[in-house]
Parts: C-alpha cells; sequence; structure tokens
C-alpha cells in the first residue's frame, strides 16, 4: 500500500506534470516519455525497413530483373539491414528498458535524465542523414549491413561519408543509453532489492549494455579507419598500399558478433517476465538464466571469426572458432530448458502476449539449431553467404528479436496506457504474423541449401518456386504488421480499464503502480512486495 | 472479414503453388556432390540436422505436453517448484556431451579439406568485377570466363533457357581423377569462387592468395557462383566447370593454345571499321554496359558517361590509355590483360563511333597489339 501513498502523492503536485506541446518531447527528461519516444520512433523505422524488405521480395518474386536496378537492389538489401538492426530493433529494447527499469526496481527515474534525452533526440538526426543518401548522386550505401571492405571504402559511392557520420552518430547514442542503463540498475535499486532479486529482463539489459560499451567503440574504429582510407590517403584495407581487407572483417566481427547477442539478450529478458506471468509460476532455474546470459555475453566477444570461416584463417583458427561457437549451444541450451520447466505444471492461458512468447521461444530454437550447423566450419562452407544463413539469421531476428519485443508492447501496453487490448485483434495479428514469417523464411532453408547465394536480384530458375513462396509470405508478414499499428493506437485511445495488475499472474513493482502509470512513480523508495522479499 | 481474408490468401497462394511447380522442381537439400570432401561434407550436414530434429522433438514434445495438459482451461493448478540443481546439471552436461560427439567427425573433415599438397595440378583463379580469370599455371594458358546469358532474358523480353544466369562463355576445363590445387585471389573487390558439387567455397581477396583443392570423381558440367557481395553485378558471374576425362583434357588444352595464338595473329591483318564496329559492339556488352550501360550513358554519380564524354570524343593516346591501363582508386579496370589487341581495337573504336559519339576514325589492332609488347608502361605515351 505505501507504494500507492507515494505515487497518489507524486500526482498532487501539478508542476510535476509534463509540459504542455512539443516541447514536453523535445526537452523531456522523464524515462517514461523517452521510452514512448524510442519506442514509436523504432515502429516508424520498423515499418520503413520492412517496405525496404518488401521491394526486395517484390523483385525476387520470379527470376528476371522486374522492378529494380541491380544498383538499387543491393542499395536495398544494405539500408534494410541497417535500418532494422540499428533503427528498429535496438532502439525498440531501449524504450522498453526506459519505460521498465525505473518501475521494475522501483527508481524514480533514470540515473542520468538529462543524458537521457540527448541519447534519444541524436537519433532522428543519424537515421535522416542515412536514409538521405538514398537521394545523393551515386545513391545510397550498396555493400551490404557489413559493409566489406574495399567494396565500401575504394569502391563506394560518395555517400559512404554520410553512412560512417550516421553510424558514429548512432554508436553514441547506444554508449550513452547504455551507461543510462548500468547506472540506473546499479544504483537506483529499491533497499532490498539485492542483485540475484533483479528482474531477469533488467539482468538482461545490464549484461547488453555491457557488451555496448565493449563493441560500439570498435565499430566506430572501424567506421573512422574507412573514413581514412577514403579521405585521408591511409591504407588500413587497401592491399595495394600494404593495407589489409582481412582486417576489416576481424575489426567488424569483433563489434559484429556481440551486436548480434545484444539484440537477443533483452529478448530473453522479455520472455522470461512474460511465462512466469502465464504459467503463474515463477521462473524456473533463476540463478542459471543469469549466470547462462552471462556466458553467452563472454562468449561472444571469442567467436567472431565464425563469420569468415572461407576467409582462409588457418586450420588452428577454424578450429579454436569452431568449437568456441559450439559451446554456446550450451548456455543457450540452458535457457531454453529453464522456460520449457517454467511452463510444466503450471497453470497457463494464452494471451497475446503469451502467445508471442511461447512462438519465440519454438522459433528462436529453430533460428539456435541453424546456428549450430552453420557453427560446423567444413559444413559452413557449403551454407556461407548463402540463403540457408538468411534463413538462420532471419529466424532468430524476426520471430526472435522481433516477437520478443511484440511480446514485451503487448504485456506492458496496459501500464502504459490505462486499457487493456483488444484480445481478438492481438490474436489476430499474432497468427497472421506466425504464418507470414514461416512462410517467408522457411523455404529460405531449402534454396540456401539448392545453392542460392544471399544477395542477388535474380537468380537461376531452379530456385524460383520457393522465392515465389517467401515473396508471398513476405507480403501477409508485413501487412500483419498494420493490424500491431492498428492495436497500438486503439490500445492508446480506448479500450477496457487496466487494474494496477493487469495480468492475473503477473509479480513485480510495475504492477504495484496504477495503470496507466503516473507521470512520476516511486519518488520515494516502495516497499518490495511479498513476493519478491 | 478474418475468413474471407484467409480464404483469399489461402487461394491466391495455392494459385501461384500451382503456376510455379510447372516451372522447375522443389530442391530441398544439399547436394551430396561429386568428391569424396563434398559427401563427407553431405554425412556431415545430415548427421548435425538429425541431431537437432531429435533435440527439438524431445524438447518441443514436453513444451507442447505442457501447454496441452497444464492450461488452466483444463483446470491445472500451478506447482511451486522453481530450482533443481541436480536437472541444471544433467541439462548442461549432456548438450555438452552432444557437442563433443559433433566436433570430432567436423574436426576429421575439416583437416582432410586443408590438405592442399601434392596437387597435379594449379589453377589460379582471379575474381574480377564481374568475371572470373582462370589461369593453367605451367601450361601457359589463361583466359576469362563471363556470363553468357543474353541480356533480353534477364530483361524479361526473351524466355529464359534452362541454365539461366548460370552459363558463361567460357567453361573452366579440369580433368577428372587429378588432384586440382586452386590460387583464389582478386583485382579489385572481394569474391567467393564456390562450387556446391565440389563443396569448394573460397573467398578471393585482394592482396592475398588463397588455397583450396579438389579430385573430381565424375565427368560432368557443374555450375556454381560468386558468393561474396562484390557490387552491382554480383548475382552475374557463375562458375562453370566441366570435368573432363585426363585424355580428354590434354587435347583440350592444345587446342585451347593454338586458339590462342590464331587470336593473335588475327591483329596483324587489316580490319575495316565496319568489322571492328560489329566486334566492338559485341566487346563493348560483354566488358563495358554493365556499368557504363548500353548506351553509353553511364550512372551519375558512380559510373561516368561515354557519350560525349571528353575521353571518347577526344585525343585517341588517352583513349587508348584508360581502357589498356584503367583508372586506379575507382571501378574502371585494367582491359590490357582482359581482351585480346583486336578485341581493345574494336571497343575503343566502337566506343568512338556509337551513341552520337562520330569521330569516324578506327584503331587498328596492329596499333593495339604495338603497346601490347612485353615491357609494360609504354602504353603511357
Amino acid at each position: 500500500m505505501n507504494t500507492l501513498d507515494t505515487t497518489l502523492h507524486a500526482g498532487e503536485h501539478g508542476h510535476h506534470g509534463p509540459a504542455k506541446g512539443i516541447g514536453r518531447w523535445l526537452f523531456t527528461t522523464n524515462h517514461k516519455d523517452i521510452g514512448t519516444l524510442y519506442l514509436w520512433f523504432s515502429l516508424l523505422m520498423f515499418f520503413t525497413g520492412g517496405c525496404m524488405a518488401l521491394m526486395i521480395r517484390a523483385e525476387l518474386f520470379q527470376p528476371g530483373l522486374q522492378l529494380v536496378e541491380p544498383g538499387f537492389f543491393n542499395q536495398m538489401t544494405t539500408m534494410h539491414g541497417l535500418i532494422m538492426v540499428f533503427g528498429a530493433v535496438m532502439p525498440a529494447f531501449v524504450g522498453l528498458a526506459n519505460w521498465m527499469v525505473p518501475m521494475m526496481i522501483g527508481a524514480p527515474d533514470m540515473a542520468l535524465p538529462r543524458m537521457n534525452n540527448w541519447s534519444f533526440w541524436i537519433l532522428p538526426f543519424a537515421f535522416a542523414m542515412m536514409i538521405s543518401t538514398l537521394f545523393m548522386d551515386g545513391g545510397a550505401p550498396n555493400f551490404g549491413w557489413t559493409f566489406y571492405a574495399p567494396l565500401s571504402t575504394t569502391y563506394a559511392p560518395p555517400s559512404v561519408t554520410y553512412f560512417i557520420f550516421a553510424i558514429h552518430m548512432m554508436g553514441i547514442s547506444s554508449i550513452m543509453g547504455a551507461i543510462n542503463i548500468i547506472a540506473t540498475i546499479l544504483n537506483l535499486r529499491v533497499p532490498g532489492m539485492t542483485m540475484m532479486k533483479l528482474p531477469l529482463f533488467c539482468w538482461t539489459w545490464l549484461i547488453t549494455a555491457f557488451l555496448l560499451i565493449a563493441v560500439m567503440p570498435v565499430l566506430a574504429g572501424v567506421v573512422t579507419m574507412m573514413l581514412m582510407d577514403i579521405h585521408f590517403g591511409t591504407s588500413f584495407f587497401n592491399a595495394a598500399g600494404g593495407g589489409d581487407p582481412v582486417l576489416f572483417q576481424h575489426v567488424f566481427w569483433f563489434f559484429g558478433h556481440p551486436e548480434v547477442y545484444i539484440m537477443i539478450l533483452p529478448a530473453f529478458g522479455i520472455i522470461s517476465q512474460i511465462i512466469p506471468t502465464f504459467a503463474r509460476k515463477r521462473l524456473f532455474g533463476y540463478a542459471s538464466m543469469v549466470y547462462a546470459t552471462a556466458s553467452i555475453a563472454i562468449l561472444s566477444f571469442l567467436v567472431w571469426a565464425h563469420h569468415m570461416f572461407t576467409v582462409g584463417i588457418p586450420l588452428a583458427g577454424e578450429l579454436f572458432f569452431m568449437f568456441a561457437t559450439m559451446l554456446i549451444a550450451v548456455p543457450t541450451g540452458v535457457k531454453v530448458f529453464n522456460w520449457v520447466a517454467t511452463m510444466f505444471r503450471g497453470s497457463m492461458t494464452f494471451e497475446t502476449p503469451m502467445l508471442f512468447a511461447l512462438a519465440f521461444v519454438v522459433l528462436f530454437t529453430i533460428g539456435g539449431f541453424s546456428g549450430l550447423m552453420l557453427a560446423i566450419a567444413p559444413v559452413d562452407f557449403q551454407y556461407h553467404d548463402t540463403y540457408f544463413v538468411v534463413a538462420h539469421f532471419h529466424y532468430v531476428l524476426v520471430p526472435g528479436a522481433v516477437f520478443a519485443i511484440m511480446a514485451g508492447a503487448y504485456y506492458w501496453l496496459p501500464k502504459w496506457t490505462g486499457h487493456m487490448l483488444d484480445e481478438r485483434m492481438g490474436k489476430l495479428h499474432f497468427w497472421l504474423s506466425f504464418i507470414g514469417v514461416n512462410i517467408t523464411f522457411f523455404p529460405m532453408h531449402f534454396i540456401g541449401l539448392a545453392g542460392m547465394p544471399r544477395r542477388i536480384p535474380d537468380y537461376a530458375l531452379q530456385f524460383a518456386d520457393f522465392n515465389m513462396v517467401a515473396s508471398i509470405g513476405a507480403f501477409i508478414f508485413g501487412l500483419s504488421q498494420l493490424v500491431f499499428l492498428w492495436n497500438v493506437i486503439a490500445c492508446v485511445r480506448g479500450g477496457e480499464k487496466a487494474a494496477a495488475r493487469s495480468w492475473e499472474g503477473a509479480e513485480g513493482l510495475e504492477w504495484e503502480v496504477p495503470s496507466p502509470a503516473p507521470y512520476h512513480t516511486f519518488a520515494t523508495p516502495p516497499k518490495l512486495p511479498e513476493s519478491q522479499r | 472479414m478474418v475468413r474471407i481474408t484467409t480464404i483469399t490468401i489461402g487461394s491466391g497462394l495455392g494459385l501461384a503453388l500451382f503456376a510455379a511447380s510447372a516451372q522447375a522442381e522443389w530442391t530441398v537439400n544439399l547436394t551430396p556432390g561429386v568428391t569424396d570432401v563434398s559427401r563427407s561434407v553431405f554425412d556431415l550436414h545430415m548427421t548435425i540436422f538429425w541431431i537437432c530434429v531429435a533435440i527439438a522433438l524431445v524438447v518441443f514434445g514436453v513444451m507442447f505436453w505442457s501447454i496441452f495438459h497444464h492450461r488452466k482451461s483444463r483446470g491445472a493448478e500451478a506447482h511451486n517448484f522453481h530450482e533443481n540443481t541436480v536437472v541444471e546439471v544433467i541439462w548442461t552436461i549432456i548438450p555438452l556431451l552432444i557437442l563433443v560427439g559433433m566436433a570430432v567427425p567436423a574436426t576429421a573433415t575439416l583437416v582432410k579439406m586443408y590438405d592442399s599438397s601434392e596437387a597435379e595440378l594449379d589453377v589460379q583463379i582471379t575474381g574480377f568485377q564481374w568475371k572470373w580469370r582462370y589461369d593453367y599455371l605451367d601450361h601457359n594458358l589463361d583466359f576469362f570466363s563471363n556470363l553468357s546469358t543474353p541480356r533480353e532474358q534477364i530483361s524479361n523480353e526473351a524466355d529464359k533457357q534452362e541454365h539461366y544466369l548460370l552459363e558463361v562463355d567460357r567453361h573452366l576445363v579440369l580433368p577428372v581423377d587429378t588432384k586440382i590445387r586452386f590460387l583464389l585471389t582478386s583485382n579489385d573487390v572481394i569474391h567467393s569462387w564456390w562450387v556446391p558439387a565440389l563443396a569448394v567455397k573460397k573467398d578471393a581477396i585482394p592482396g592475398f592468395i588463397n588455397e583450396a583443392w579438389t579430385v573430381i570423381d565424375e565427368p560432368g558440367i557443374y555450375r556454381g557462383q560468386c558468393a561474396e557481395l562484390c557490387g552491382q553485378d554480383h548475382g552475374f558471374m557463375p562458375i562453370v566447370i566441366e570435368a573432363v576425362s585426363r585424355d580428354d583434357f590434354q587435347q583440350w588444352l592444345a587446342d585451347a593454345r593454338a586458339d590462342k595464338q590464331r587470336v593473335t595473329a588475327a591483329a596483324e591483318r587489316t580490319w575495316t571499321l565496319d568489322e571492328l564496329m560489329q566486334q566492338g559492339e559485341q566487346v563493348y556488352l560483354r566488358a563495358c554496359a554493365a556499368c557504363h550501360l548500353p548506351t553509353g550513358e553511364g550512372v551519375p554519380g558512380a559510373f561516368p558517361a561515354l557519350k560525349g564524354s571528353a575521353i571518347a570524343t577526344g585525343e585517341v593516346a588517352a583513349h587508348i590509355d584508360i581502357v589498356l591501363n584503367g583508372k586506379s582508386g575507382t571501378a574502371m579496370q585494367a582491359f590490357r590483360d582482359q581482351l585480346s589487341a583486336s578485341e581493345l581495337a574494336a571497343v575503343i573504336t566502337y566506343e568512338r563511333n556509337a551513341w552520337g559519339n562520330s569521330l569516324g576514325e578506327a584503331v587498328s589492332p596492329a596499333q593495339i597489339s604495338r603497346l601490347l609488347e612485353p615491357t609494360t608502361g609504354e602504353a603511357e605515351q
């Protein structure tokens, strides 16, 4: 009860409410407002990147060039990847963290609220700059989201410089966001909430934040080396000047592989919040979940060259990276087993957030299996840079990360808006997405094994059938996201009033405050609820 | 409304599938290939696939059993257990053992793939934007291999043939039952040479020489593609291997060398302007049109136009220089080793007399072949 009193008390002061007009959003230091900004921005980018994906799938519907030129096709694959990774998935997780971390640990706000404002407002400018390259002479970056040198240096379009600065800005934003989350979790926990009582979403985000701080400077370093090669006559990656194109890949993937886990660890956290709620049973193996997450994070620094099995690294190197990569299956397996054990002998119901969470467990695991297959170096020679890889990483990123974000959005929307979701529309969105995602990405395993390389605008006739299927699936999946948009808007505008504890089995401090959460929560520290003591 | 959408999508999908299945077969798996290594790779792939299927059956089995039986609507009560160290240890150890089981055959296969010693034939493979150059080291023979699918098929103005996008003008001819070592490098960006039937995929990287090897068991045609994004025409640089018996290979080598001499000799006779223009157009479409476009208009900001350009309508020496030696720091390659003297003369003549460029002058193959004489750098003047 103590909790409720303090929040009501805070609400009495008029000057504590949000400012009026556009100024509220431009100058806000409120974690809820900033969380909202991040989430809407991410949704906008999700639709932008999605339109590019649909353009790619439309061109690949049939063999032959129908809609776009090969040069533009490459710009689409590049921009789709960059926008989805840096614009959709990462900001969505930061948005969720902004909204939920302070409420989960009983803090009044993020530890560094002004920096919080800045780390968001950098993003629209970074992406405006990156997307503007589409309209420049020579076109947008066309060298893939992995931008391997020398294709991205000596042979790049002039717009590559804008791309480099945009990446720098995104990196600054991510690092500041990560510092804020670490400072908040380490310093602002309610008394009595020891680290091993921290909600798992906060744990996974804490570990993710350390990964971000470790690898974003590496990304900044590699793009700066590109900048030097392009404009200042250095030869880091130019073989003709004594440089080394393979060095680029080592540096890039030293960032790139931890980046992959940056996009999945917070998803693990969300799923670990949702499954116990709808199974009405505490998470199985809390401690082992924490240790597994930490092990995955540490291993992520030791496996980068598994993206480079075909560049000709020596046998000993191949073996090391193969074994290290296979090891990741162990902690990842532990997490999946724990989720299943949480469901076992629970009392389950299947509201929209739970449906997305269950789909996550199944489809992410399928992505994990193809990941294990890809880890086997001698077989990877056949899989590498084919649609099998495309299928693999889309399985872990779309029904993996994206489904987890949607599950989280549906789970916490009542807390954000004060309204329950229309379950019928939620289930419609789920089933359309679930069917669409599988029709899109499952056939890609087949065309990859049959021999279709990735990033090609046109293909041989034996790949035609499954490409057509995948394109149909992509349009089903893409269009069904309009239902998601509809659901979010409908939930903001009205609906059944949500209780403070919006879901029957929900546990945690965020469910102790009213729905919608008042503008300021926990101005004084609450008492930990019985279940968490 | 929901039902109507489902039915429409369902029938649409059915129709599309029906129409598509008339076209080709539904390949769903890796090829076992035609070499010892490719078969080991295939076996490894299938073994790991079935292990994954078995694990999936167990994990998803328990999950779906719980979803079915432990649901609130069936009156299930939540049990209050949430920790068990023994179980946690068991499901950490068992996957670890399975992984060790996978690592053993994987290591054996990898060690085999890395042993390129005692090769009987060395072929150097160089990636170019967007073609491959094959050099039979020790046999004084090298040539380029370009996509031969006509543009009309790609732009849907003609019916696509069986080997659409997987056909080239000159096959890489290799003998069977011979250990062949490939030495891979690149002239510009990173490419990756991949032939699924041999289970060989290796990156061709500028400044590096990578090794791979194969022993082909059966004569036949094996097709592959570039696997590393290498720019605009990455999807249009296929690989075609023609594996022949050892005797046929020797015969082919002799014929190919004789052909090469005939082409060199052709440069010495006098060519008419029409002849040059005719051959020039063919060469242009094969080697230049990808960037400068068939209309010579280029792509603003990326590839300069030739139509009305200062070089293609100015001093002939400067024009010859840029075609022969390329322009460093740009995508413009040096074509002196890629085309024969008569092809070079023809394409330069064509560029100076097509699309409204009308200098009326012909560049003779003899003139070019003097510039191609051994001492490099002569073309500067």
